[in-house]
């Protein structure tokens, strides 16, 4: 599998399907755990890094998962390859940025990646497209159970699966949903909506920011506990909230709507209208306007966009993709240029151009 | 605006709404942005999490007893106390016993539990007592050695096999249950 071969795809959480996608971007779970025989991160020799790498290397290779999946040794990556799979959120900032020797297992679906020697030996995540956290647990746990027959992982029955840090001692379990609330932003009600949320123990934040709204209105919900309750338990608080979040969003939206369904149309095709006309753009810029657009397409406002090619967008814009896509390095400017190119192949009026 | 990390010009405006504190508004180039929001968007800073150690042991102890529990040193891996306070991060599973004490009104205060609840392994020879088990068990054999008393040895070594392969027979349970007893009481609830 060639890295290049991921660009041209869509990832499973960009699809744009699955239950309330048109709010619910993708559904995320995460485990950390660590091997009882080595010492955590911070005190590994470089010996120590290498041997961890081989041995989830060699359990891998003995598993059927191995079959579909691809061993990439992060070490070896120049810092484009990074940056493209952080873009993609296969890789974190940690295990992007750290030296020694360290990987991670690629499903070529995008529908799960494990990372190791990030901040625990083994990070595994899972994606699931739209709002599904019981599918995504499902196959978070039989992951887990795979690797777990020929990995000794550090646990004690006290306190569960040991970490390098206490936040994430216990289950490991980290359970977050993405979500695209632009009208809850538009209607400046979206800091109201969080201090409720916050007072349930449930952690929010803005995935690229919300201050200047600049970032593509979204956010990610996500538990703040790992121990004393269950995974399923977990779960189902992360589960519990998402129905609000998603009925304060659809009532904004239609606030919007019923305010001045003129005003609404009005601001959403000019968002577009910039995306497909403008000569340079930076990557925020973008950001911006594909949230406009992502939210008139799903209130119909705009029709003759689909909805996967604004999730795709959001990321083959970013500046890694950009240069993935076009096959060499560009500067800031350069890429602004490419990137206007890159938004007018993809959104000019024309069907034939959609990418699927 | 510039960036709060460096020169550049602050294009990101981030407000972090997961602080004890309250709301949050952070100002960030680019660059730094990505940093701070790849950084998996849930797990407490290690910064935040050392200024809550910090306070905890300000409002639980003297200046006295922190110097006491920063001294404190895991004996497989070597970090102090201090070390963890600093950086946020342990060293290595046994940190969890050796810095029993001092972690637990951490995690209570993270947590609001001291118990968990949930997945198990099904190998369960990991945990980090038969970790330090085993390495008591090493240095008594060294010992015995240096002593060139051989049958002492050749039954430590016995031992530690046993040991390693998972079937002791009777230690890890008890001395699991002697550090359960600590834990009985309901953790308070934060
Ligand atoms: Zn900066
Ligand atoms: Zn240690």
């Amino acid at each position: 599998m060639k890295l290049e071969e991921l660009a041209n795809q869509s990832s499973e959480w960009m699809r744009g399907q699955g239950p309330e996608s048109d709010i619910v971007m993708s559904s995320r779970i995460r485990l950390a755990r660590n091997l009882s025989e080595f010492p955590f991160i911070r005190k590994c020799t470089p010996k120590d890094r290498v041997a961890i790498a081989t041995s989830v290397h060699r359990a891998l290779d003995s598993l059927p998962l191995s079959a579909d999946t691809e061993y990439v040794d992060v070490a070896k990556l120049g810092d484009l390859d990074r940056q493209f799979l952080m873009e993609r959120q296969l890789i974190s900032h940690e295990l992007s940025e750290s030296q020694g020797a360290r990987a991670v297992i690629l499903d070529p679906h995008e529908r799960f990646s494990i990372m190791v020697n990030e901040e625990d030996h083994l990070r595994l995540q899972v994606m699931q497209s739209g709002l599904d956290l019981e599918a995504a647990w499902q196959r978070m746990d039989q992951l887990d159970n795979q690797l777990e027959s020929k990995l000794t992982y550090s646990f004690n029955k006290r306190l569960g699966y040991l970490t390098a840090c206490p936040t994430n001692v216990g289950t490991g379990l980290r359970v977050s949903v993405m979500l695209h609330l632009p009208a809850l932003v538009a209607t400046k009600q979206i800091d109201k909506v969080f201090r409720a949320l916050n007072k349930i123990n449930v952690a929010v934040r803005g995935l690229f920011g919300e201050g200047s709204q600049f970032m593509g209105d979204f956010y990610q919900i996500s538990n703040q506990t790992t121990l004393g309750k269950n995974e399923l338990a977990l779960v189902a608080k992360v589960r519990e909230v998402v129905p609000r979040l998603i009925d304060y969003e659809r009532k904004a939206r239609e606030f919007l709507v019923n305010e001045s369904r003129q005003d609404l149309h009005d601001n959403v095709s000019r968002a577009l209208g910039i995306l497909c006309t403008a000569k340079k753009i930076s990557s925020e810029e973008t950001m911006h306007y594909l949230s406009k657009v992502r939210m008139g397409v799903n209130l119909g406002l705009i029709s003759d966009v689909k909805i996967p090619t604004v999730n795709k967008l959001f990321i083959h814009t970013q500046p890694a993709h950009l240069q993935k896509l076009c096959g060499h390095k560009l500067s800031v400017t350069d890429r602004n240029i490419e990137r206007a190119n890159y938004l007018q192949l993809h959104l000019a009026k024309r069907p034939e151009n959609e990418i699927n | 605006m510039k960036c709060q990390h460096c020169e550049k010009p602050a294009t990101f405006h981030i407000t972090e709404l997961t602080e004890p504190s309250g709301p949050s508004v952070l100002h960030l180039c680019e660059e730094h942005a990505r940093t701070f929001l790849s950084n998996e968007g849930t797990a407490t800073p290690a910064s935040a999490l050392s200024s809550m150690l910090a306070k905890q042991l300000k409002i639980k102890n003297a200046a006295e007893e922190l110097a006491t529990a920063d001294k404190k040193t895991c004996p497989i891996c070597g970090i102090t106390f201090a070390d963890f306070r600093k950086g946020g991060r342990l060293g290595c599973a046994y940190d969890y016993i050796a810095f029993e004490d001092d972690l637990q009104p951490l995690l209570v205060n993270i947590h609001g539990s001291l118990q968990h609840v949930g997945k198990e392994p099904s190998n369960q020879t990991g945990s980090p007592e038969r970790q330090h088990r085993i390495m008591q068990l090493k240095l008594e054999m060294k010992e015995a050695i240096e002593k060139e008393d051989y049958e002492t040895a050749s039954r430590l070594r016995d031992k530690i096999s046993e040991v390693e392969s998972g079937n002791e027979s009777s230690w890890d349970n008890d001395a699991l249950e002697d550090l359960g007893d600590d834990f009985q009481s309901d953790p308070p609830i934060v």
